[in-house]
């Protein structure tokens, strides 16, 4: 029996490895259904990756290079070309390769960290013929980074998720033209900073406020037709505008991959799409832990590697038998402006000193509070310039307040409030 | 010299080839696009008919109901996925309860076994999520679904082991009478063939017009579907229609044999062959499903598709002998998918009638076997990776469809071509992802075995190109 098994050998995976064997667990497995460590990193091969967490811009084969090294030397056993199949309730993982065969193996402690996969055409019900070209940005990304293959020449995105931005560059960089990038919303949903050094650095459109109303072609894409939207976001006729492309690139969001995690009964978070986890990445199902994009999408592979670590250390402390007993739980609320928290619980008795409090928000909110209340009681206040949903925000709630909470907590904007 | 010529290779195509296959005789099936099942058949609404809607007397209505059971054989046989679930019809009104009495005398009529008329509470008992506006439901139990892909393949590939020819690419340009039989001219040089069978679908107009004055016009009639992910495949337990109107069957709700949910069609007129989606469509579409299952959650929606019925003039399927030696198998729109084992058999009496011989052969052979990982035991699972390690590679994580499926498929009698050529034969792809995480691998599988190279593979038809070349850098690092 392992004293952890880790799902998933992206950033989540190694650092929740590496981190539960600081905390003193030997017997680990990781198990990675690709050929070789790393995840989705493996095809980031653009810089950016590690500022907060190494103080310093790597590429993302690189920042999943740095934890693969720290991992050499620990014991900690790793399974490539595997797939989990199942996880029973009672933390035995069947799993296949075809070097690894047909196992089981069981578990003290798991942590989920299987990422998130890309949304698709059909989630978003574009109209229009069905032609080949049209990829998600992330499948163009591996055919260009990892395959070594364009998979067009004239391009158009739609959406501005972080992925579709990078995609625009890189496409450019490769001799492709990026006609336009398209957000339906009247904001990105990226990074500012990609759309900076993604779109304005290389002269490309982002169409706010539109989408794509038809795709043309019989075969292979031959035209995209992109229309404004009104404030409720449907097409405005008339705005109509054609663009002569062989390509449609998809950058629509990503939804957290978690087939295993509903097969074995555990208690889901709708507006995450993850499951519901503790302040220690926990999920209802004791010793089942859960991290990274798998729990709730990041922007940032440093804020995975962190939240990571402690679902590592605690699975550590369950595994040690270190984690207290008897918990009282408050519930985490989503109040005016926020769409989701992570975590959804706390326990009090096992904040160590800080709370981290993840969320995004539903709108653009300038000069705002973020007000973290319990019944009446205003508990904390964050003041913010500037928030915008493609951002996640992050709080820290010292265990001293959370254990004046009378009831549960409800975390919510107020816009305006500060100078 | 052949004894006959099918053209075409969707589920009537097929469906005859099988059948014809049974006999002593030299069989080629003409089929223009790179893989079987390309056309309407890939694109429908799975439903194997009971038969209670076509009018008593047409040959709708006979080889309807015959097809249905020779259909439920053919599944067991040839592997092919088969749910017998049972429709319902639905009625809202005292008028649609008034369609339901005559539907349910034409099924009588018809020979439609097992049929009842329910109340809205007893069709909701039996269907939780139906609409509370339901008064009465008319419920088939002989009603079924399936792969109609599959079974197209399925029958294509046992008429091709039982020595028929598939000539894929190969569109016939012209047809010319000669002593005895015909001259099939095509893109791929000409044959000569006995007898030629006219199973060319939404081009069948154009086919026959090559042999004879036309005799019926083609009005294509397009639908468009949503299919959902299989968190909504519980949804309905049964095919959901709504009382049948001018435009066909109308709106059904329906899981698939996949375990998805799928949602369609509505009925536009369109030129040609025009599978494209219309945002008024699919919104007609929505709104008409949730009448009948107020609960479907679109949200959940994986991909949209259409298929075009082949819909004639003639209000009935067009199966006769249009010119010597030369029969129409036109007109097959729904329940065609339902009836192709029952035309295939009805064909051949038309031409033993005219003249050809079928003398049965001993060695007929009428089986296929599949590996389905996905649904194997954990016990059979570890057996079948011991022996052979390719199927302990998963490529499609959503449907669990392994490497060894696919490499299977490639050395089966028809193998695919195209990525959704795998997809249609192994699953791989069709699941919520929609082929984003496997899409790449599968083109890697294919290109290795097929020796090819990746800017050379498609997605689907000839000319549906995945990638444009090499990035700069090449490729020769991988």
């Amino acid at each position: 029996m392992y004293d952890l098994i880790v799902i998933g050998g992206g950033p989540a995976g190694l650092a929740a490895a590496h981190a539960a064997w600081e905390k003193g667990l030997k017997h680990i497995l990781i198990v990675e259904r690709d050929k070789e460590l790393g995840g989705i990193l493996n095809q980031c091969i653009h810089n950016g990756f590690g500022l907060h967490y190494f103080k310093e811009e790597l590429t993302g084969p690189e920042y999943a290079g740095r934890f693969i090294h720290m991992l050499e030397d620990t014991g900690v056993e790793v399974l490539l070309d595997t797939m989990v199949l199942t996880i029973t309730s009672d933390r035995q993982v069947h799993m296949v390769g075809k070097s690894t065969g047909y196992r089981v193996e069981e578990a003290k402690a798991i942590i989920l960290a299987m990422g998130c996969r890309e949304r698709t055409r059909g989630a978003i019900a574009i109209p229009g013929q069905r032609p080949a070209g049209i990829f998600t940005a992330g499948a163009a990304q591996r055919y260009v980074n990892m395959e070594g293959y364009l998979p067009g020449r004239r391009v158009v995105i739609l959406g501005s998720g972080d992925i579709g931005l990078i995609m625009a560059r890189r496409m450019t960089l490769e001799g492709a033209k990026v006609l336009a990038c398209v957000e339906v919303m009247p904001y990105s949903g990226g990074l500012n900073r990609n759309i900076v050094q993604c779109l304005h650095d290389y002269d490309i459109p982002l169409y706010l406020s539109h989408t794509v109303t038809d795709i043309r072609g019989r075969n292979r894409v031959e035209q995209v037709v992109v229309s404004k939207v009104d404030n409720r976001r449907q097409p405005i006729p008339g705005t109509e505008m054609v663009f002569d492309c062989d390509t449609l690139l998809l950058s629509v969001g990503l939804i957290p991959e978690n087939e295993l995690t509903r097969q074995a009964g555990i208690r889901m978070d709708p507006r995450t799409n993850g499951a519901v986890v503790y302040e220690n990445m926990e999920t209802s199902l004791p010793g089942v832990f859960a991290c990274g994009n798998v729990a709730h999408v990041h922007d940032l592979v440093d804020f995975v590697t962190a939240e990571s670590q402690r679902a590592g250390r605690a699975a550590a402390d369950y595994v040690l038998g270190a984690a207290p007993s008897s918990d009282s739980v408050l519930e985490v609320n989503n109040g005016d402006g926020v769409t989701y928290t992570v975590p959804q619980h706390i326990r009090p008795n096992r904040v160590e000193k800080n709370c981290d409090l993840f969320f995004r928000v539903n709108r653009i909110c300038k000069n705002s509070e973020i007000l973290v209340t319990s019944g009446a009681q205003t508990i904390a206040k964050f003041p913010r310039e500037h928030m915008a949903p493609g951002e996640m925000e992050h709080i820290v709630l010292p265990r001293v307040l959370l254990e004046r909470a009378q009831e549960d907590i409800t975390v919510s904007i107020q816009e305006g409030a500060s100078k | 010299m052949y004894d006959v010529l099918i053209i075409g290779c969707g589920i009537t195509g097929a469906a005859t080839a099988f059948h014809l296959s049974r006999y002593r005789l030299k069989t080629a099936i003409l089929e223009r696009e790179n893989d079987v099942a390309d056309g309407t058949t890939k694109a429908n609404s799975a439903i194997l008919h009971a038969g209670y809607d076509p009018e008593p007397g047409t040959l709708m209505a006979k080889l309807n109901v015959r097809g249905a059971a020779l259909a439920k054989e053919l599944c067991a046989q040839l592997d092919v996925p088969y749910q017998p679930c049972g429709s319902f019809v639905l009625a809202f009104s005292p008028q649609d309860e008034a369609t339901l009495q005559d539907l349910f005398r034409r099924g009588q009529a018809n020979g439609v076994p097992e049929l009842r008329l329910l109340t809205g509470e007893e069709a909701r008992a039996m269907d939780p999520n139906l609409s509370e506006q339901v008064t009465a439901a008319l419920y088939a139990p002989t009603a079924a679904i399936c792969s109609p892909w599959e079974y197209c393949l399925a029958l294509a590939e046992t008429a091709v082991r039982n020595g028929t020819e598939l000539h894929l690419r190969t569109a016939v340009t012209g047809l010319e009478p000669v002593e005895g039989g015909w001259l099939v001219h095509t893109n791929q040089g000409d044959f000569r063939s006995r007898y030629v069978i006219n199973a060319a679908g939404v081009s069948a107009q154009a086919v026959h017009e090559m042999a004879a004055p036309t005799t019926f016009v083609i009005h294509p009639s397009r639908g468009q579907y949503y299919l959902l992910d299989k968190s909504e495949g519980d949804r309905v337990k049964h095919v959901i229609f709504q009382c049948p109107g001018p435009n066909g069957k109308g709106v059904l709700v329906a899981p698939t044999v996949h375990g998805n949910l799928i949602v369609g069609p509505n009925a536009d007129p369109v030129p040609d062959e025009d599978v494209g989606t219309t945002a008024e469509g699919l919104n007609f579409v929505r709104t008409t499903a949730q009448k009948s299952v107020p609960s479907v959650n679109f949200r959940e929606s994986i991909r949209n598709f259409s298929g075009v019925r082949s819909s004639t003039n003639r209000g009935d399927f067009v199966i006769e002998m249009a010119a010597p030696h030369f029969l129409d198998l036109a007109g097959i729109c729904s329940p065609g998918l339902t009836a192709a084992p029952a035309i295939a058999e009805y064909a051949a009496e038309l031409l033993a009638g005219d003249g050809l011989a079928l003398e049965e052969k001993p060695d007929f052979f009428c089986q296929r076997r599949r590996v389905r990982f996905h649904d194997l035991s954990p016990a059979e699972k570890a057996k079948l990776v011991a022996e052979h390690p390719a199927y302990g590679r998963v490529i499609c994580r959503c449907e669990t469809v392994t490497e060894g499926e696919i490499l299977e498929a490639l050395r089966g009698p028809i193998p695919p071509c195209s990525v959704d050529g795998v997809k249609r034969r192994v699953g791989a792809g069709m699941g919520r992802c929609q082929g984003g995480f496997c899409g790449p691998r599968v083109v890697e599988i294919l290109c290795r075995e097929l020796g090819i190279t990746p800017d050379h593979m498609v997605q689907d038809k000839d000319g549906s190109w995945l990638l444009v070349g090499e990035t700069k850098g090449g490729n020769n690092h991988v």
